[in-house]
């Protein structure tokens, strides 16, 4: 098994597509290396990315966050100005594992281990983020929501990877929440997650949102019904009503040891309701914090 | 260097507080546990496991694996001779040898998926699964069952061919999956439901549990030319593994010294052997040390979780609350080989109440999953939820609460147990008062937020024990026990030594002696060890008294009833009290040479009078109605120690089991999918409590003195898992109008039963 | 494939080691600098017993590759103590009697003390969710939480 540890893109690039064997990136290492010791995957290249610069750092772009691919969701939790424009994602990216996980994971493996059940995915789609890609052919971008597939299933070309994750710029009183349910309090992967962002007027009325959920179907969802259930609103009793009914219609779940499909359709319309309730806190000024639990 | 908190004087350590004398170890990570001990020249050894959960074993071919560099040895079915039928204790339940060896190593058939067929010993760990992979198993698959009301049906796929029933008349002719019946019965149950003006009849059913020790099992061994052999593992019971890995190897039991390491949590589940005779079988053959350590994964695939159960409780009472006729019939399933807790859940059922007609029935049913271990207080929390439900059921049926209609029919002093015996004092009023004066029980509710609460039952057990205890020249001393410590005992003990012979705790030095420096221990479980080995460091101190004496009588030509042991010297008694200068233990040992030879004391006793532990728990919850969460706000445990040695470790017992409660009755569970295979053999999905799912645990020890041990001390350690279960469910029952007869109350199945009640409530 | 040659500094002593690729940072500590420890619970992340701090970020060391931590500082908790003197969680835990078979021990005080370094003052709920990545099965989570609580409190008297 072989380890290599480039400093440049085109490098991590050249390494990747040119791989004859099973070749894997290396970014926080908290999905692949269970995945090798259980004998899942069995490398015979791995490219381990975080000496990239482009990969670790967190700028402001043209009024956006670009957000390197390897940065650890304890580094974004640290980052006060980050985490005061978009809560929802630091929050989601600080409910994946444990805090020791959360020294490592990253935004970028995250989504590419391919699981839709990935606690910061929908917390970037809702936001409308655009994942940046670099691969043989040169660089992309790819909203986040077009990039998971389906279970382990992305849309990269051998040899492309994600370098980074703009995040748009926001217009004023605009604020996100990412909720997601598991049955304890920390350590479970995500039975239903509900990511949502919004942005409402002087009046209070929602202007523009984005609703997104994960773990109810084989890719993280973009649920425009769901957003549309509640623009024009001021997520009145009747607009969460239909918040959540757009939510459950959205489903496609499984049964698994993790969760019922009845189960995951109920609690996608309960966390989809209180993510949104948790956003419009936040927009208000309000000092909402959810922490990313259902409860 | 850490300072011994003691409470300054050389007598009294016991029940205070000290610190653990193997603490520091602990705290720095210099304490050695099974997989930190390592010797020149090992190999590493790993064993192959069944895919399947049922399957004829047709052919073994280790060829290409022996050939593979690196690989120094590869054992398989062939290695072991095989072994007769015979019975033998392991901790609370019994263990037949026939079965031991095939559960160790597959024989005929593989009956459960992660079953060990072959194990290699190799340069590496890499070169060791290089070679699992090159070994060749042809199977042929069997249809497999895994619930234990399946595997009881004619016509289910049959584990073993010559398994016939024990304790049903006519003896059956047939073999089937069910191993045993037992039954205890106390007066007449159809009459004395008759009596009752109150029924309430009930099934639940309950998952297998593991008892997740957070240490893997881990075994080295190293094997000699003589036929002698090393063995160090982490376990409850080194005697025990001696005995069964001499057995299994074909060994004098001297010939194999076992060092049993620090363990890592064990709660019944190191009760028995898995990688010891593989490690011991691999070094025969390779001549080399072979050291052996199970991923997490093997912990769950391969080695006993407790029992899933279904459990029909029948209890009828009078008006006024007491308690008339119990009846129970218990089906446990015991995995892959006879020898489920059904026993001990039969004999606890009922334990707690003292009630004139009970009747208990219990079937040991195997299947194939992997073979249960002892799980704290095996069999009695299944048992005992169902019982504990139903008795909440009639105090609302009855308009009582739940400590009221518990004191009412409390088992006491002079109850007869279904089980046999007349209990001596025992505690259990005296936890429900003490529950009843919190201001836990107190506080008020909201919406959404239910209180519950449970008593539970054990026995607790004695059993043999050898310590020896030392006066080294300095006169510190020096104490060997041969149960090994899984949570304090070296503190319990040393101070029990400390205040017997009356010198300062940081004198004492104990330590767990290996197989060959001391005679027989049983293991440590059944709550037994502080119990027992308290009792026989008594004794060992006994005889250095004694001979203190006589050697203080020869010096100072007085006769015995003229001297006397107190606070750690010897004194001359009466006219003669001024004449001598008392002496200590140093004084006597810089003299040991001359007046006698060294001052040792042995303790080798079979520990009698365990006394029953007592426990009543008390817990508030709260639902969250849309997602089925349950979150625990509040917990209390009231339990009878007798006397507690060291409160903080007695405390400890209460909040650990209490907590392995709450991850049994919400979340935890083995999930099985239809083709018979383990789908959550990992921490991620099996899931146990973590520190931000349960407040602070309030423990309160009561102590009801047990006459029969010296200090009172009743063992604690198991008792603290029985009641939450059954508390749990009263909570959530008082939280949602909603009994679960079904555990784990997970979200899914809490939030389906809601639904399912607000949709009947509508109709 | 050779293996990879490594310096790192660990405890604030420098290192050298040769390991596979394969080979975990938990591996290398406990196999080849013999610093048993940190313990191997579940290998996947899930348990905690295995915490380190990198760098001064707590990691699970299972879940950091041994080839990865070059020039990199790593503290285990063989590095706690300093000297004769034990840290006041070390000496907090032994007073609580915070341990009963102290195999998540290690792990819990690796991760109490990454937690004050951060949070001196944290309340009970904050101790528990930062802690909730290191299971414990013998205590029941109570002591240890009384033990870090009044460490903290102990720590930030000075």
């Amino acid at each position: 098994m072989r380890y290599e540890a480039p400093d440049t893109l085109s490098g991590a690039v050249a390494l990747l597509a040119g791989a004859t064997g099973e070749a894997r990136v290396l970014a926080g290492g908290t999905d692949l290396l269970v995945q090798m010791r259980a004998d899942v995957v069995d490398p015979d290249l791995i490219v381990d990315i975080k000496r990239i610069p482009e990969t670790r750092t967190v700028t402001e772009e043209n009024g956006g966050w670009r957000i390197g691919a390897a940065v650890t969701g304890a580094e974004l939790k640290e980052h006060a100005r980050l985490k005061q424009a978009w809560p929802g994602v630091v929050e989601a990216a600080n409910l994946i594992g444990s805090t020791q996980v959360q020294g490592r994971a990253t935004l970028g493996g995250n989504l590419c281990n391919g699981s839709p059940a990935a606690d910061s995915v929908p917390a970037l789609i809702a936001a409308g983020a655009v994942a940046t890609l670099a691969g043989p052919k040169g660089t992309r971008d790819l909203p986040v929501e077009d990039v998971m597939l389906g279970p382990r299933q992305l849309a990269l070309t051998k040899g492309e990877i994600v370098v980074s994750f703009l995040l748009p710029p926001r217009p004023p009183r605009s604020s996100d929440a990412y909720l997601r349910f598991i049955p304890r309090t920390e350590m479970d992967i995500a039975v239903v997650g509900a990511g949502v962002s919004l942005t409402i007027d002087g009046g209070g009325t929602i202007t523009a949102a984005r609703v997104s959920l994960g773990a109810v179907a084989a890719r993280v969802l973009l649920v425009a019904e769901a957003a549309q259930a509640i623009v024009g609103s001021r997520l009145d009793e009747a607009a969460q009503k239909r918040l959540d009914a757009a939510a459950r219609a959205a489903c496609r779940p499984i049964d698994d040891k993790r969760g019922t499909v009845e189960f995951r359709v109920d609690v996608a319309g309960v966390l989809a309701r209180r993510a949104a309730v948790i956003a419009l806190d936040r927009a208000r000024g309000g000092a909402a914090n959810g922490g990313g639990r259902s409860h | 260097m850490a300072e011994t908190m003691t409470n300054g004087h050389s007598q009294g350590f016991v029940g205070t507080r000290t610190i653990r004398p193997d603490g520091v170890d602990k705290v720095t990570g210099r304490a050695r546990f099974g997989a930190d001990y390592n010797l020149p020249g090992q190999l590493i050894g790993r064993v192959l496991r069944s895919p399947h959960p049922h399957a004829r074993i047709v052919s073994i071919d280790t060829s290409k694996a022996e050939a593979l560099p690196g690989v120094k040895a590869v054992i398989t079915r062939d290695d072991f001779g095989d072994q007769s039928s015979e019975f033998i204790p392991a901790g609370e339940m019994m263990m037949n040898y026939k079965d031991v060896i095939r559960n160790v190593m597959a024989r005929e058939k593989v009956l459960y998926e992660g079953h060990a067929v072959a194990a290699v010993a190799a340069t590496s760990a890499a070169v060791a699964r290089r070679a699992l992979k090159l070994i060749d198993v042809k199977y042929e698959v069997l249809p497999h069952v895994i619930d234990v009301v399946e595997a009881m049906r004619p016509g289910a796929p049959l584990l073993h061919d010559d398994l016939f029933t024990v304790g049903v008349e006519p003896k059956p002719d047939k073999p089937s999956n069910v191993a045993k019946r037992v039954e205890i019965t106390l007066g007449d149950v159809e009459a004395g439901f008759t009596k009752a003006d109150v029924i309430v009849e009930r099934e639940f059913k309950t998952a297998p549990v593991h008892q997740g020790y957070i240490e893997p099992h881990a075994a080295l061994a190293t094997f000699s030319e003589d036929g002698s052999a090393e063995l160090w593992c982490t376990t409850q019971g080194h005697y025990i593994v001696r005995a069964h890995c001499a057995r299994l190897l074909g060994m004098d039991i001297g010939k194999l010294r076992v060092t049993a390491t620090e363990i890592g949590g064990g709660f019944g589940g190191k009760t028995t052997i898995y990688l010891e005779p593989l490690a011991l079988a691999l070094s025969r053959k390779a001549k080399r040390p072979v050291k052996m350590v199970m991923s997490r994964e093997e912990v769950f695939k391969a080695t006993g979780p407790t029992s899933g159960a279904t459990i029909h409780v029948k209890l009828g009472a009078t008006k006024d609350g007491k308690f008339v006729a119990a009846f129970a019939e218990l089906k446990y399933q015991a995995g892959a080989f006879q020898g489920s807790p059904v026993q001990p859940g039969v004999m606890c059922a009922y334990a707690p109440y003292d009630i004139e007609n009970v009747k208990v029935i219990g079937y040991d049913v195997v299947s194939n999953r992997p073979k249960v271990a002892a799980y704290r207080a095996p069999g009695a929390p299944i048992s005992e939820y169902a019982v504990e439900s139903v008795v909440d059921e009639i105090a609302k049926k009855l308009g009582l609460d739940g400590i009221e209609l518990r004191m009412m029919n409390a088992a006491h002093e002079g109850t007869k147990a279904a089980y046999g015996p007349k209990f001596g004092p025992i505690g259990l009023e005296e936890t429900l008062n003490s529950i009843k004066k919190t201001e836990h029980w107190n506080t008020p509710l909201r919406k959404w937020q239910g209180r519950g609460v449970a008593s539970g039952f054990w026995f607790n057990i004695g059993g043999e024990t050898s310590v020896s205890l030392t006066v080294n020249e300095d006169g510190t001393v020096s104490l060997m026990v041969g149960t090994p410590d899984i949570g304090g005992l070296r503190a319990s003990l040393a101070m029990v030594a400390a205040d017997e012979l009356g010198v300062p705790y940081d004198k004492v030095r104990p330590i767990i002696g290996d197989t060959g420096s001391l005679g027989f221990n049983f293991l440590t479980g059944g709550s037994r060890s502080a119990f027992s080995g308290s009792m026989a460091i008594v004794e060992a101190a006994k005889q250095i008294k004694t001979e203190l004496c006589a050697r203080a009588g020869k010096l100072w030509e007085l006769k015995p009833d003229q001297v006397e042991f107190s606070d750690g010297h010897v004194r001359a008694l009466g006219a003669s009290a001024d004449k001598f200068k008392p002496m200590s233990l140093a004084d006597f040992a810089k003299v040991a040479g001359k007046t006698g030879g060294p001052i040792a004391g042995s303790g080798r006793i079979n520990a009698q009078g365990a006394g029953p532990s007592l426990g009543t728990h008390l817990v508030d919850l709260e639902v969250d109605p849309e997602t089925g969460r349950v979150t625990i706000l509040r917990y209390t445990v009231a339990q009878d120690a007798g006397k507690a040695l060291h409160p903080a470790y007695v405390e400890g017992q209460f909040q650990g089991g209490a907590v392995q409660g709450i991850g049994w009755a919400l979340n935890e569970e083995y999930i099985y999918g239809a083709d018979g295979k383990l789908q959550n053999a990992g921490f991620l999905d099996y899931r146990m409590p973590v520190a931000s799912d349960v407040p602070k645990i309030d423990a309160i020890v009561v102590e009801v003195a047990n006459p029969r041990h010296p200090y009172g001390v009743r063992g604690v350690g198991e008792t603290p898992i029985v009641p939450p279960l059954g508390a749990i469910a009263n909570a959530m029952e008082n939280a949602t109008g909603i009994r679960f007869t079904e555990l784990p109350m997970s979200p899914p199945k809490v939030l389906k039963a809601l639904k399912e009640k607000a949709a009947s409530g509508k109709a | 494939m050779a293996k990879h040659h490594v310096e790192a500094i660990v405890n604030g002593d420098a290192v050298e080691f040769l390991c596979e690729t394969e080979e975990t940072l938990l591996d290398v500590l406990r196999d080849t600098l013999h610093l048993t420890g940190s313990k191997e619970g579940c290998a996947s992340g899930d348990c905690g017993a295995c915490s380190v701090t990198l760098d001064g970020r707590l990691v699970c060391s299972c879940l950091v590759l041994g080839c990865e931590v070059g020039g990199r500082h790593i503290e285990t908790i063989e590095g706690l103590a300093r000297g004769e003197a034990l840290h006041p969680l070390q000496q907090h835990f032994l007073e609580h009697a915070a341990l009963q078979c102290g195999i998540c021990t290690p792990g819990f005080l690796v991760a109490a003390k990454s937690l004050l370094e951060r949070h001196p003052d944290p309340t009970e709920t904050e101790i528990r969710y930062w802690l909730a990545g290191n299971l414990c099965r013998c205590t029941g989570y109570d002591k240890i939480i009384s033990a870090v609580q009044d460490a903290a409190a102990a720590m930030r008297k000075g």
